[in-house]
């Protein structure tokens, strides 16, 4: 701060980014998901520490035993360690949430601050674009794209962030749209500074907190959604361990042993309500006036 | 001051027959206007009278409409360039202080940053270079402590400080010419004519040929060598601010003064 120079209001502020982040950490929730989202990362990053048994090692003779002491959360039908197969599975999630994530938002990002920016036809353009997409019944695609690539990790990010980043585009270029007309950025004109300068160094650092917080919440959405695709048959295959995958082949077990499919369903619902409390927290911090 | 006037004898701005249309609406009708170097021109006239469109056709700025008419800074033209060549006139050539200095700072970047930034548009310089062009600027427009104003926020800084800082930004990269649109508007009354002085303080260290785009007389008369009234997008009158507001000869002129005096 300086002093001297501050005035009244002013001088309880810091930079904004700080402020933003003081606000973030006395959310409690948001503290919570965010405490999750970090056990999920380190559970999934270390995850050949932290299982104790190989999660593809079959043992017809353990089939659907309930939880004991060497088996946390039991076995499935196979006989592998439902333990080792959720915490192997966080790797899957997380790959494809933050894959899909990243992808998606770094499209839209780029489609709605063009459109935003350019106007006119080129924004008309891009956003019927993204109108095709958003009427793109995905279930289809997905299909259609599995029959092509093959079915994986990969695909399963490159179908989702394919019809994942529209949301995204669209609140960027709301967002982009209110700071196109900004004083700042008129003045940036008025000395020179060139388009692209200008988006980059003025647009997107006003212009991103709303996308960020929707690019957190994403993480979740995109872990859920491979669980519905692997589910359906079209996203991770056998034996990989991936929670949607455990909780398709479990779902017969619900009388019998409900635990094969309880415990990663726990785990998603967890993960997935992590990001989303992460994203929401975002939100609230980065925006305190929009807060209802 | 004397021998920068003497040293060229082409104004710093010579504006001839600039028209400015927006879907048939004609908002600039014909304006003809030079500025001296070091001299102050008051653009004067009621909002809608076409002051700020002809301000930011100085620059290029004018998006959706046609410009026609010669611009010529130093006695080159610049009507007519394409963007690019734009952008190589403003801030280098021709640069603007805008109404709202609330609004005319980015407020994610340290004001210090916004200045070097511009600086490093125009010039092949390091970052290091830059930041202390935008200290060396930040002292011309009289900030306190410039190396720490520089490292200042703009919400950190009042309006006042803010204008300065604008300013500051303006002549960062030594222009021509500065169009001053309404710049004491938005400000307190005490203030305004600190920010006045100021404009007059680098003008007469820099021999910046200044437009200043304004409603009130009296900032004409406090301030301005010569004026321009303009009315409809038309000139009503021009000449030396005593000639013209001691006598003024235009019905229009004489209704903005009788609005003043009232």
């Amino acid at each position: 701060m300086i002093p001297s120079l501050a005035t009244a209001g002013a001088s309880a502020r810091a930079r904004p980014w700080a402020e933003a982040g003081r606000r973030f950490w006395a959310n409690r929730l948001a503290v919570a998901g965010l405490a999750v989202v970090v056990l999920v990362a380190v559970v999934a990053l270390f995850a050949p520490v932290v299982a104790r048994h190989d999660p593809l090692a079959i043992d017809a003779a353990l089939s659907r035993q309930g939880p004991s002491r060497a088996h946390w959360f039991g076995t499935d039908q196979l006989g592998r360690d439902v333990f080792s197969r959720v915490v192997w599975g966080a790797r899957t999630s997380l790959a494809v949430g933050l894959g899909t994530a990243l992808a998606a938002t770094l499209v839209g990002m780029v489609v709605g601050l063009v459109a935003a920016w350019r106007g006119g036809r080129t924004d008309g353009v891009l956003m019927r674009l993204t109108d095709v997409f958003l009427a793109f019944p995905y279930l289809v695609a997905a299909i259609a794209v599995v029959t092509i690539a093959g079915r994986g990790t990969a695909t399963v990010v490159l179908v989702l962030s394919l019809f994942g980043w529209m949301a995204i585009a669209r609140i960027q270029r709301a967002a982009a749209l209110v700071v196109r007309d900004a004083g700042y950025v008129q003045a940036a004109r008025a000395a020179g500074v060139g388009g692209a300068r200008i988006v980059l160094g003025h647009v997107l650092p006003n212009a991103v907190a709303p996308v960020l917080a929707v690019a957190a919440t994403f993480v979740g959405t995109a872990i859920l959604s491979e669980s519905a695709l692997s589910f359906l048959g079209v996203g991770i295959t056998e034996p990989q361990p991936s929670w949607g995958l455990m909780i398709s082949r479990g779902s017969s077990l619900l009388r019998t042993a409900p635990h094969v499919l309880l415990f990663p369903g726990g785990a998603l619902l967890l993960t997935v309500m992590g990001f989303v409390l992460v994203g929401d927290g975002l939100q609230d911090a980065l925006d305190p006036r929009a807060r209802r | 001051m004397s021998a920068l006037r003497g040293a060229s004898s082409v104004p710093a701005l010579a504006v001839a027959d600039l028209r400015v249309e927006f879907d048939q609406r004609v908002v600039v009708d014909g304006l003809s206007f030079s500025v001296e170097v070091g001299e102050t021109l008051a653009l004067v006239g009621e909002s809608g009278a076409g002051k700020t469109v002809t301000g930011l056709a100085l620059l290029g700025l004018v998006d959706g409409g046609r410009v026609s008419g010669s611009i010529r800074v130093g006695g080159r033209e610049v009507a007519g360039l394409d963007e690019a060549g734009w952008r190589g006139v403003r801030g280098s050539s021709v640069a603007m202080v805008f109404q709202d200095p609330m609004t005319s700072l980015d407020p994610v970047l340290t004001v210090g940053r916004q200045i070097a930034d511009v600086v490093r548009v125009h010039e092949r310089v390091g970052r290091r270079v830059a930041a202390a062009r935008a200290v060396e600027a930040l002292g011309l427009v009289g900030l306190p402590d410039p190396r720490r104003s520089a490292r200042a926020y703009p919400h950190q800084l009042s309006g006042g400080m803010r204008q300065r800082v604008a300013v500051a930004m303006a002549l960062a990269c030594g222009p021509a010419v500065l169009v001053a649109d309404e710049p004491t508007t938005a400000l307190d009354v005490t203030i305004q004519a600190q920010v006045l002085d100021l404009l007059r303080d680098v003008q007469q260290q820099t021999g910046t040929a200044l437009v200043l785009i304004t409603h009130d007389l009296g900032v004409v008369a406090g301030w301005a060598d010569r004026v321009l009234v303009v009315h409809d997008g038309r000139e009503a009158e021009s000449g030396l601010v005593d000639a013209v507001l001691g006598a003024p000869s235009h019905p229009y002129t004489q209704s903005l003064l009788a609005a003043v005096l009232a």
